[in-house]
């Protein structure tokens, strides 16, 4: 079966026989990147689609349905129509940095791409610190998002990048903490392994209830740093109109629009990477025939497959759920997720020593 | 104690949320609760009631004769000026004068469709029309000459 | 960037809510002087939207008048035609048809329904949850319907007319009410659902806003506001008009004082609204929809005040009339104008967030305010 992993290294065998080995990696390097952008652009168009049609229907409406089939090219016009705006710079900003931020936002999540495995055998950067690495980087975003609330020179911006700080810096504890019991069930912080690991059952299924606890936490946290509703409070359109981003347009809050959808998808990834096997088919045990049949299923199908029901659940929160105020959200924070994650992690330890899993 | 309301609270907290949730699924996956309606594409089986006030008209029969006998009721019932009517002398045979309607003009964008008009006219000349789509793209389209060029006044009404 | 403000001091931040702001519904402007997230002070501005209604009306007939002030509270434009055409009955003394009793008051109730409708889904808005406010239009605009189809319009019907209403109900009318209350009751469990349970909810309206029954008495507070903090003033029941005298219904008193009273409050008014409608759907009484008037109506010289109970809160009406065919002076008693003064006391010392929802339970409607 053609599959990612012999098209990658078919290529890359190839390079190497045509170029030298540094000539190789360059190309390589470049093809990684290309790859990266496409896969960007495409899963914004995609997920701003998905975003609309799933609100749509919510809401008892149709969504968009003019563009193309279905109103499938909506997204596209979208960007079409962002990209002829002018883009305005406001008088008094600090414009270095008013003109750097989206730029920040947008390569950190292009930089957390890096570890995630889309495929059987397909990874842009096995790194052996997967997870450390991504929490590591995912805390870079919030500079970001402070650098265009401060630089914007405008007051709605600024108590929405405060805000944000306050947010991000905090569910970053237990989003941690979540992450840290399924490190500490597979023993190893590359996402590889990790993925290996759920060979024999996905995670939340093996740990059981201790897992699906620190998943509930693990997805109630990435909406919070990811921005979303119910805990949009850095955009709080109600409240600071467009909070951080008020003073953006054309392309530039093109970006930053991006960054959050993408932002979406990699959280996403990383959660079912962690809790549902990432490319990993659904296996039982040792149910051998059951196993084989799953497998003939494609990995990348598995991957996307299990990213985009994650991606729904947190769309179907923003459509569901009105926002909390920023006092609530640091007391769900610290009254409620932290100590949950804490005990949750000292039960899945005793879990992971006592080999009380399946 | 402390622990089994904390406990109690995120139970409830979480089945509220749920509950809600399963509101929103419902009509997710629920597709013929969708009340919209695809406006232009409907424009034929679109039937609006025929109370509906739309723009004033003058009635006309099939041989061009309306009944409005220039008696200037809805200029004055109008809170808006909206209506400005123009009459003339109609000599009839016997050589007797008799004032009859020359002009009814309607300024559409001053309209209100406040429908007092329409209730102050004695002979029933005007009603309301059902069309809602008056958007053009130079002002002066919207006053309108509601009586029919080579009308006149239907025999009897007076 | 408004600078000058007295009490502004060193490290305060002052933000101009409005008046082009998603919160504020309209062109209303809130100089919020802000210590953090917390609120030291709010200053309205009005008067983005004043048409001076009032002096229009000077101008206009007393068959006239009517119309401009389904412009003030578009929500409840019925009852604001309502409130007028009542003023100039008791000038003229003219006894209004038991038909056109009930119809008024079924039409009033209805609009009722369809601006607490609205301020629901508004609402829900406000605090983020973008759901309810399509669900709440989807019977919303079912009302709309049936007005459309008996009275020629779906907002500014300019149904009233001193003596009665202006045409009589369309045949279907009692079919299609009957109609919406079987959804409406079928969907009532949706509010619950969505909103009125859901514990995010319940953290942002709980607590917040609090305006003491002796404050909304000085604040001049009627409607919803005022019997949220247990203030019993619904005109319907304390002065009857039409035949609000004869059906039964509660007036409906919270004593919480808070926010989620104030919510409460109008949830329970629709179904009161329900229950008046059920009472006289299938009561209506035969006979004229309209009293015999002049063509001319001159109201004779003095002064008159009619008041009705609108979606908001107390509509009076005041006339003087010199004798002529114009009145005089005009003056409306707008409750949107006496319920937004309590909003600094409402929502100082709170979050943003909390200003947000407590402006979200006054349900404002800004032409209602400036007029």
């Amino acid at each position: 079966m053609l599959s990612f992993h012999s098209i990658t290294d078919s290529i890359d065998s190839w390079l190497n026989h045509t170029f030298s080995p540094t000539v190789a990696l360059l190309l390589e390097c470049t093809i990684v990147a290309i790859a990266a952008i496409a896969l960007f652009a495409t899963l914004g168009l995609v997920l701003v689609l998905m975003e609309r049609k799933v609100a749509a229907f919510m809401q008892i409406r149709m969504g968009p349905n003019r563009v193309g089939p279905k109103g499938m090219f909506q997204s596209l016009a979208d960007t079409i129509k962002l990209v002829m705006k002018e883009g305005l710079t406001p008088d008094g900003a600090d414009k270095f940095l008013f003109n750097l931020a989206p730029f920040i936002v947008m390569i950190v999540a292009m930089l957390l791409l890096a570890p995630i495995g889309f495929a059987s055998g397909f990874q842009i950067w096995d790194i052996n610190i997967g997870v450390l690495y991504i929490s590591a980087i995912s805390s870079i975003s919030v500079i970001g998002i402070l650098m265009a609330g401060w630089a914007s020179n405008n007051k709605y911006s600024l108590l929405g990048a405060m805000r944000s700080g306050a947010q991000i810096v905090s569910y970053e504890l237990s989003a941690g903490l979540s992450i840290l019991s399924i490190v500490v069930l597979s023993g190893s912080l590359q996402l590889s392994d990790i993925v290996g690991a759920q060979s024999n059952g996905w995670w939340i299924f093996k740990g059981h209830i201790p897992v699906i606890i620190s998943f509930v936490i693990f997805i109630i946290a990435v909406t919070a740093e990811t921005n979303r509703a119910p805990f949009d409070l850095a955009e709080a359109e109600s409240e600071l109109t467009a909070g951080f981003h008020t003073e953006y347009s054309g392309m530039k809050f093109a970006l930053i629009f991006l960054a959050e959808y993408i932002n979406i998808f990699i959280v996403c990834a990383i959660g079912a990477t962690l809790f549902f096997g990432g490319w990993m088919p659904l296996h039982i045990g040792n149910w051998q025939s059951f196993n084989h049949i799953m497998d003939y299923i494609p990995s990348s199908l598995w991957f996307f497959g299990k990213t985009f029901f994650l991606i729904f659940v947190i769309m179907w929160f923003r459509w569901t759920f009105p926002r909390l105020r920023i006092d609530q959200l640091l007391q769900l924070e610290w009254k409620y997720l932290l100590p949950i994650s804490m005990v949750n992690l000292l039960l899945v330890t005793v879990m992971a020593i006592m080999g009380w899993y399946f | 104690m402390f622990l089994k309301d904390y406990i109690t609270d995120i139970y409830k907290g979480v089945k509220s949320l749920l509950i809600g949730m399963r509101r929103t699924g419902y009509y997710f996956t629920h597709h013929k609760e969708i009340i919209t309606q695809q406006y232009p594409d409907n424009r034929e089986e679109l039937n609006l009631p025929t109370r509906f006030r739309g723009e004033v008209i003058l009635l006309h029969d099939e041989n061009n004769e309306h009944a409005c006998t220039g008696c200037t009721a809805c200029e004055l019932a109008c809170p808006n000026g909206t209506i400005k009517i123009i009459t003339k002398f109609d000599v009839s045979p016997e050589g007797k004068k008799k004032k009859a309607l020359d002009t009814f003009i309607y300024h559409l964008e001053l309209c209100t469709m406040c429908n007092l008009c329409v209730v102050a006219c004695p002979t029933d000349a005007i009603v309301m029309a059902q069309n809602f789509e008056h958007s053009v793209y130079d002002r002066s389209k919207l006053t309108k000459k509601l009586n029919k060029p080579g009308s006149k006044i239907r025999e009897g009404i007076e | 960037m408004i600078e000058e403000i007295g009490t502004t001091a060193e490290g305060d931040l002052v933000i101009n809510i409005g008046p082009q702001h998603p919160a504020t519904h309209g062109v209303l402007h809130l100089v919020v002087t802000l210590n953090g997230e917390t609120i030291k002070k709010i200053e309205p501005h009005l008067g983005y939207i004043h048409r001076s209604i009032e002096k229009m009306c000077e101008s206009l007939s007393y068959r006239q008048f009517i119309y401009v002030t389904s412009r003030m509270d578009y929500l409840s434009s019925h009852i604001n035609n309502h409130a007028c055409a009542m003023c100039v009955e008791k000038g003229l003394q003219i006894e209004v048809p038991p038909r056109a009793q009930v119809i008024r008051v079924l039409m009033d109730e209805l609009t009722r329904i369809a601006s607490h409708e609205l301020w629901w889904g508004a609402m829900a808005m406000d605090l983020g949850a973008f759901t309810p406010f399509f669900h709440a239009f989807r019977e919303r605009e079912t009302i709309n319907d049936i007005m459309e189809e008996t009275c020629g319009a779906r907002l500014t019907m300019n149904y009233m007319v001193p003596g009665g209403v202006m045409a009589d109900l369309h045949p279907n009318f009692q079919k299609r009410v009957k109609d919406f209350i079987a959804l409406y009751k079928s969907k009532i469990s949706e509010y619950d659902e969505l909103v009125t349970g859901n514990i995010i909810f319940q953290g942002r309206m709980k607590d917040v806003g609090f305006l003491s029954k002796e404050d909304a008495i000085s604040y001049g507070c009627t409607g919803p506001i005022a019997r949220g903090s247990g203030v019993s003033c619904d005109i319907r029941k304390l002065y009857p008009y039409e035949v609000y005298g004869q059906v039964e219904f509660d007036e409906v008193l919270e004593t919480r004082c808070d926010s989620f009273g104030r919510y409460l409050i109008r949830l329970r008014e629709m179904q009161q609204s329900i229950r008046i409608i059920e009472q006289l759907i299938d009561n209506i009484p035969g006979g004229d929809f309209q009293a015999k008037t002049k063509a001319v109506l001159k109201l004779p010289k003095g002064e008159f005040y009619a008041r009705a109970e609108t979606a908001r809160g107390e509509l009076g009406v005041y006339i003087i009339s010199e004798g002529g065919t114009t009145p005089y002076r005009i003056k409306f008693r707008s409750p949107g104008f006496s319920n937004l003064s309590a909003l600094d006391h409402m929502a100082r010392g709170g979050k943003i967030g909390d200003l947000v929802a407590t402006m979200g339970t006054l349900d404002l409607v800004i032409p209602d305010i400036d007029r």
